[in-house]
């Protein structure tokens, strides 16, 4: 009834190739913007943050970068785990070396620095396609943990390999180290995720977006109609690459604030991320959203309902919580093969056409 | 339906409510996991002493103590989870038992005012008290177990290793890495060869290490290995014939689980311990009558007197002594998380003290000060009995060599001071 284009009268080029054609969409979306900059930052508690906003926020951006990877490029990848790992080393050698400069560039930068390591490991995609190449890239994972592990440099010889966030601040607000307010690193990690999902959105629906599409549905014919595979292969890697890159860091510095390379970006959280994407739909950025949305939060909703409101045993409610989201994935693909932006997309067209059908 | 689960639930909540006591304790355990097998005995001695002291004595000092626990998985995402969703319900003490959980609790449990006590693991030079103020390692520390290891070395060779080879076979994170630096040092010291090879987690495989151990014949082989690692690794021994008697674990490869699947080839087999094993202390007589026996022990009931178990029951008569001097201290039961870590400065652990609680000679005496968070390193060795089926003490507790350690403790926790902007000091 409300959800419709009927009378949403679009007069410019601009209007008409807008992210959220459709009013109540769009309303929806300024909406949900307001919520998460003007109303979480005053309500959030250090509990919600840690255990649902960070994570969350995190993961998506790290779902958005192996989306425009996998689901838009087409080439599989199994070297998240790795690149968030040059993300999270990256943006502690620039902490530690240059305590005054701000997260923000630090941040940033390290993004850049594992955009040209990405790069580095996407050169074999020009030559190998499919299951070969997750391999590649899973040599990618396995090399760049045991770098992070093996050279000292990486960790400032500490005695336990471990890095550990020291205080840095943004405009003055301390946003790693102990003492950090939850506004203030919610906040922090909630304009990266907008700021690459909006990136995301525009470099999918341009150029660039549609040759990385053309040389995922078929790469022979991209190259005859003129698409370089050299250059789409490895932007999509370069660009995959830095937001992944950014999510590491802020998985490091933000969220974790001390960590250890092989626990903490070992081959689980490559898979993990995977998952996402497949689960959340093979691209769409809301997929990814909705991926990371789906595996952050629902342990942590089982753990809550099965541990602290109906008082279970923790090694049974854990047990459970394994068989609970492993059913559902397996029931979601099943259902819906294209993830859960699919089922939001089928739902939407049902909406349009609400209440009468036919 | 709908309403049946609404209901369900607020019944539930209900039944839960009332659970709420005054000391809250937290247990961060692992009962799932690759970790599961050594998590698991942990968590149940610890949760069983207080289950013990709440039904035998009421609680410490009249207050019932309400044991919090939350799954970890070994997984340091979870512990954050488990951290922040504990600490608001005012949880006195953290005992994370992982290396890695520590290291991230160090800065948010501090500025949070909640202590930690990191026994046998995490980070060493918290033994600092003046820089890590929340941050609590007695009775001994992955260094103390070090020097110790060599100093029984040193014992069975008549006080000179020079030219021996000693490998540390060790699980590749913080926690293996720990013991290396003081091991280069104590090797300058002695003049013995070191040499290190890593295992990755989880350690399921390691012919490779054990190869080059076949292959370079060293003298010693130290162990800094956690979970299924230890079972392999001495599996892994056993299959080229190493000598058993040579091959010395810390105390988290001193468990019945690992050396059990390896049979009788692991008869001979050595750990380092900072506490006794078994169940032939008074104190047992009674957890089998008010806990066991009374169908309220934690998991299975199955792993009284191993020695997971008793480090765990350890840690917690620990927390329970600190908690006690942090009542004297303060005059009310209703200690707050700041009262405790002050209770846990002072606490003192002496001989007539561990007899009175039931356990004599348990583990060894010390006194914590704002200086020494760490204790005096008092550590023994042990020795797997395969026909027996149990660790047989060795030596005596000693003291690990303090000439090697207090430097590195200084330089350590002084890099950590420097980092993070911390003053040293005791106010």
């Amino acid at each position: 009834m409300f959800y419709r284009e009927a009378g949403d009268f679009k007069t410019t080029y601009a209007e008409d190739n807008q992210t959220f054609p459709i009013k109540f969409d769009r309303y929806r979306y300024y909406a949900v913007m307001l919520f998460a900059f003007a109303v979480v930052p005053f309500v959030i508690d250090s509990y919600w943050l840690n255990a649902v906003f960070l994570p969350f926020l995190i993961y998506a951006i790290a779902a958005i970068g192996l989306n425009i990877l996998v689901g838009y490029c087409g080439q599989v990848s199994l070297g998240t785990g790795g690149f968030m790992a040059v993300g999270a080393y990256a943006v502690y050698k620039l902490m530690t070396s240059f305590p005054d400069v701000s997260m923000i560039i630090h941040v940033l930068l390290a993004g850049v620095i594992t955009a040209i390591v990405g790069v580095l490991f996407g050169l074999p995609s020009l030559r190998i396609k499919g299951f070969y190449l997750a391999v590649a890239t899973l040599a990618a994972q396995f090399y760049l943990v045991w770098l992070f592990n093996r050279v000292p440099w990486f960790y400032n010889y500490s005695a336990s390999g471990q890095i550990s966030a020291p205080e840095r601040f943004v405009f003055g607000v301390p946003i790693t180290g102990a003492n950090t307010a939850s506004w203030a690193t919610y906040l922090f990690c909630l304009v990266f995720v907008v700021f690459c999902a909006v990136i995301a959105r525009n470099l999918t629906r341009g150029t660039v977006g549609r040759k990385w599409m053309a040389i995922r549905d078929m790469d022979i014919a991209a190259e005859i109609i003129g698409v370089d595979p050299l250059r789409a292969k490895l932007s999509a890697f370069a660009v995959s690459s830095f937001f992944v890159g950014i999510s590491g860091a802020l998985f490091f510095a933000v969220y974790l604030g001390a960590a250890e390379v092989g626990e903490s970006f070992g081959i689980t959280k490559s898979f993990l991320v995977l998952f996402m994407v497949i689960i959340g739909g093979l691209g769409s950025i809301f997929g990814s959203f909705a991926g990371a949305a789906f595996l952050v939060l629902l342990p942590v909703f089982l753990k809550n309902v099965l541990v602290g409101s109906l008082g279970w045993p923790t090694d049974i409610a854990a047990h459970l919580e394994f068989m609970i989201v492993g059913a559902l994935i397996i029931i979601f693909l099943i259902a819906e093969p294209h993830g859960i932006a699919q089922l939001w997309r089928v739902a939407k067209e049902k909406l349009r056409l609400w209440p009468f059908p036919h | 339906m709908k309403l049946k689960l609404a209901t369900f639930t607020a019944a539930a909540m209900m039944v839960a409510a009332p659970a709420m006591a005054d000391l809250t304790f937290t247990s961060l355990s692992y009962r799932t996991g690759p970790y599961a097998a050594n998590g698991i005995p942990f968590a149940d001695g610890y949760a069983d002493y207080f289950t013990l002291l709440n039904e035998r004595d009421g609680g410490i000092g009249g207050e019932k103590v309400n044991l919090l626990e939350c799954e970890t998985g070994y997984n340091t995402e979870k512990g954050v989870e488990c951290y922040e969703s504990t600490k608001g319900e005012s949880a006195l003490v953290y005992q994370p038992l992982s290396t890695g959980i520590t290291y991230q609790l160090i800065p948010k449990a501090t500025a949070d005012g909640i202590p930690v006590h990191s026994m046998g693991y995490g980070r060493t030079s918290a033994k600092n008290g003046e820089v890590f103020r929340n941050i609590f390692n007695y009775p001994a520390n992955y260094w103390d177990g070090a020097s110790v290891g060599i100093k029984h070395l040193l014992d069975i060779n008549g006080g000179d290793i020079s030219g021996k080879k000693v490998a540390l076979v060790y699980h590749n994170s913080a926690y293996g890495k720990e013991p290396i630096r003081t091991l280069e040092e104590a090797a300058k010291k002695h003049g013995f060869e070191l040499s290190l090879l890593p295992v990755d987690h989880p350690g399921q495989e390691q012919k490779s290490q054990w190869l080059q151990i076949r292959r370079d014949k060293p003298d010693y082989v130290l162990m800094w290995g956690w979970g299924v690692m230890n079972q392999v690794a001495i599996q892994e021994a056993v299959n080229i014939r190493f000598p058993m008697e040579n091959f010395i674990g810390v105390w988290w490869s001193g468990s019945e689980n690992d050396v059990l699947p390896a049979g009788d080839g692991a008869n001979g087999y050595k750990a380092l311990t900072f506490h006794a094993t078994g169940a032939d202390f008074p104190l047992f007589d009674d957890i089998k009558k008010h806990v066991v026996d009374a169908g309220k022990a934690a998991g299975a009931g199955d792993q009284v007197g191993t020695a997971l178990y008793n480090r765990g029951l350890y840690a917690a008569v620990l927390a329970a002594e600190a908690a006690k001097t942090a009542q004297g201290m303060s005059g009310h039961a209703a200690i707050t998380p700041a009262e405790m870590r002050a209770g846990m400065e002072s606490l003192e652990i002496t001989e007539e003290k561990m007899a009175a609680l039931g356990l004599p000679g348990f583990g060894p005496s010390f006194k914590v000060s704002c200086q020494n968070h760490g204790g005096d390193g008092l550590v023994a060795v042990v020795q797997w009995d395969a026909a027996a089926k149990s660790w047989n003490m060795i030596s005596d507790f000693q003291q690990s060599d303090q000439d090697i350690l207090n430097p590195l403790i200084a330089e350590d926790s002084e890099a950590f001071a420097a980092e993070n902007n911390i003053t040293a000091g005791c106010n």
